[in-house]
């Protein structure tokens, strides 16, 4: 009887147990919205922000490619290809997640095709600045 | 890894990346430059992997590996002649990659921390959408590139009827479908935006002729920035940023570079159109006589000049002459004449191709000369040796206000005391235009395939 009655309450008890499990995953969904949409304020600071560091870098990137010499213009569009394979930092990340979905196979599509450009492109680089030699006296 | 570290060694790999840029304002320089490039990526790597949760090394590695084998094997094979057709190719994987991070952003937006899937913050929503819609255009826009290039498809342009109001028209309706995305976060809209992406890339770039090549190379390469940029955005990721601002304005500085090479304006080019069915050739052509030479008397009157001025043309590369060339080159300077290479802005179909094309034949850099330092050099030249190259020596661009490439800077090669002009045939060049040089009386033509020529000169040099 004790037996049955012991039963009956741990059954209950753990039917409390998943409610309370799920009331928690609802929460942690609540708080993941919630943290999504922390204040419009601090979202618009991101992209200030990001507007400030882009706005400087093509500053940068004007005045540094001017200099360049023409004769090396091939190497230079070679070697950005190379560095605008940095987008493999964003597919690192898709994949690094730790679990394999469809994310997951896309950041290793992607992180495949940056890894080619990033290989050829500063290896193509490499071939073409060693042919530059000078005159020899 | 703790954020902030990471994002000082984000740092770091940014500056690197602007070293290696800057290397290449010397070619002394360059090679420590393209080293800050590696390290800028490698640093970038590292500290991203640092900063996972767990780092699932399997389908990581294999990425890397299998990407990093495939680009190793290319680049160690490809022929200089090839580059183009390989940068264009390479753009055509940024792009394609920066879809597929967009992608993987879209379907689980909290592993990069922007919201929850179907709860994704509006502004991140614009940044992707902006990273999907220039990665899909430079992806599909550098693989008709790279097909023209090689010559998978023709070279000509591929217009008709209202091909600009339907770009107009997918371009807004792109518009809206964004505007579809932000509110509802339907799947359907984002793939749909991917698709006519695409589509627009091809739109884009077919009506762009072979001879304004060099222009399309240099914009998708400012395009594929860009795309890098979008996503740096979309990740709140300043390395992307910067990375992707320094090749967007790379590219968009080359292009600059190679429209006013050719006097064109970009928004033309963009149009397209251009170099197809010869553009009506000059007015009174009638029977023109012309004098024609042999490679003995090229050796005989190169051999005694004391200053010869070589002008190599895309012509130079396809015959692959370069190396004859040199050789030629290094015989008249034995015989103590001053040689000298003048190079076109859009020589080539990439910016400075010819460079390298020469730079791989032996050439030293210091011979070599960009077309406004040389230009004054002409008229005190005994000899100006034209290899392969028309358009870009024609006089016309000069003085004939009907020529269609009135305008156009070109190299003053009719200045020197006589000229030499090793041609296929008298046909015309890209342009379809006439060139007046070849008419001239002190022009000689050496009608031969520029490699056979110059090997002939080299053996009429040595017997002299």
């Amino acid at each position: 009887m004790a037996n049955q009655a012991l039963v009956e309450k741990a059954e209950s008890l753990a039917r409390d147990a998943q409610a309370l499990a799920a009331g928690l995953q609802d929460l942690a969904r609540e708080a993941q919205q919630a943290v999504a949409q922390a204040g419009p304020g601090a979202d618009e600071g991101v992209l200030v922000m990001g507007l400030t560091v882009f706005v400087l870098a093509v500053f940068v990137g004007y005045h540094v490619v001017w200099r360049v010499t023409p004769a090396l213009h091939s190497p230079l569009m070679s070697v950005t290809n190379a560095i605008s394979s940095v987008i493999i930092v964003g597919a690192l990340i898709a994949a690094g997640t730790g679990e394999f979905g469809f994310s997951e196979f896309m950041g290793f599509l992607a992180i495949t095709l940056a890894s080619v450009n990033i290989f050829g492109g500063f290896i193509v680089t490499q071939r073409m600045l060693s042919m530059f030699k000078r005159k020899q006296k | 890894m703790d954020q902030n570290l990471a994002t000082l060694f984000y740092l770091v790999a940014s500056v690197c990346f602007i070293l290696a840029l800057r290397g290449l304002s010397h070619p002394e320089t360059s090679r420590a430059g393209n080293r800050y490039g590696i390290a800028g990526m490698v640093i970038a790597i590292l500290t991203t992997l640092a900063l996972l949760p767990e780092v699932n090394i399997l389908l990581i590695g294999a990425g890397i590996v299998l990407g990093g084998a495939i680009g190793t094997f290319i680049a160690l094979r490809i022929q200089m002649t090839a580059l183009p057709q390989l940068v264009a190719a390479f753009h055509s994987l940024v792009g394609l990659a920066a879809v597929f991070v967009a992608a993987a952003a879209f379907y689980n937006p909290a592993a990069y921390g922007i919201g929850v899937p179907g709860d994704i913050k509006l502004a991140s929503l614009i940044e992707m959408s902006i990273g999907t819609v220039v990665g899909a255009i430079t992806f599909t826009g550098s693989v008709v590139a790279f097909a023209k290039l090689q010559a998978l498809v023709s070279g000509r342009p591929v217009v008709f009827t209202g091909q600009h109001w339907l770009n107009l028209g997918l371009g807004l309706i792109t518009v809206a479908l964004v505007a579809w995305l932000t509110t509802s976060e339907s799947a359907v809209a984002f793939w749909l935006i991917v698709a006519i992406s695409l589509a627009l890339g091809v739109l884009i770039i077919i009506p762009i002729g072979g001879a304004d090549m060099p222009v399309v190379i240099s914009m998708l390469n400012s395009y594929s920035g860009w795309a890098a940029c979008g996503i740096g955005f979309t990740l709140h990721n300043n390395l992307l940023i910067i990375a992707g601002a320094l090749v967007g304005s790379s590219g968009a500085i080359l292009s600059y570079i190679m429209c006013k090479g050719m006097n064109r304006s970009f928004f033309s080019v963009i149009l397209g159109g251009f170099g197809g069915e010869g553009a009506g050739p000059g007015a009174d052509m009638g029977e023109r006589t012309y004098h024609q030479g042999s490679a003995e008397d090229a050796a005989f009157i190169m051999s005694n000049a004391n200053k010869v001025i070589i002008v190599p043309g895309y012509g130079m590369a396809v015959a692959q002459a370069q190396h004859a060339l040199r050789e030629m080159a290094d015989l008249l300077k034995e015989k103590g004449v001053e040689v000298k290479y003048a190079i076109h802005p859009v020589a080539g179909r990439m910016p400075g191709h010819m460079n390298v094309l020469l730079a791989e034949a032996n050439v030293p850099y210091d011979e070599v000369f960009e077309m406004d330092e040389i230009n004054p050099e002409f008229a005190e030249a005994d000899v100006a040796f034209v290899i392969g190259a028309n358009d870009v020596t024609n006089p016309a661009a000069k003085t004939d206000k009907s020529s269609p490439i009135y305008g156009m800077p070109v190299l003053d090669v009719e200045k020197a005391r006589q000229v030499l002009v090793v041609k296929r045939s008298m046909a015309t060049g890209y342009a379809g235009v006439d060139n007046p040089l070849f008419y001239m009386d002190h022009t000689m033509m050496l009608l031969s395939d520029a490699k056979k020529m110059c090997e002939n000169i080299v053996r009429a040099l040595k017997e002299s």
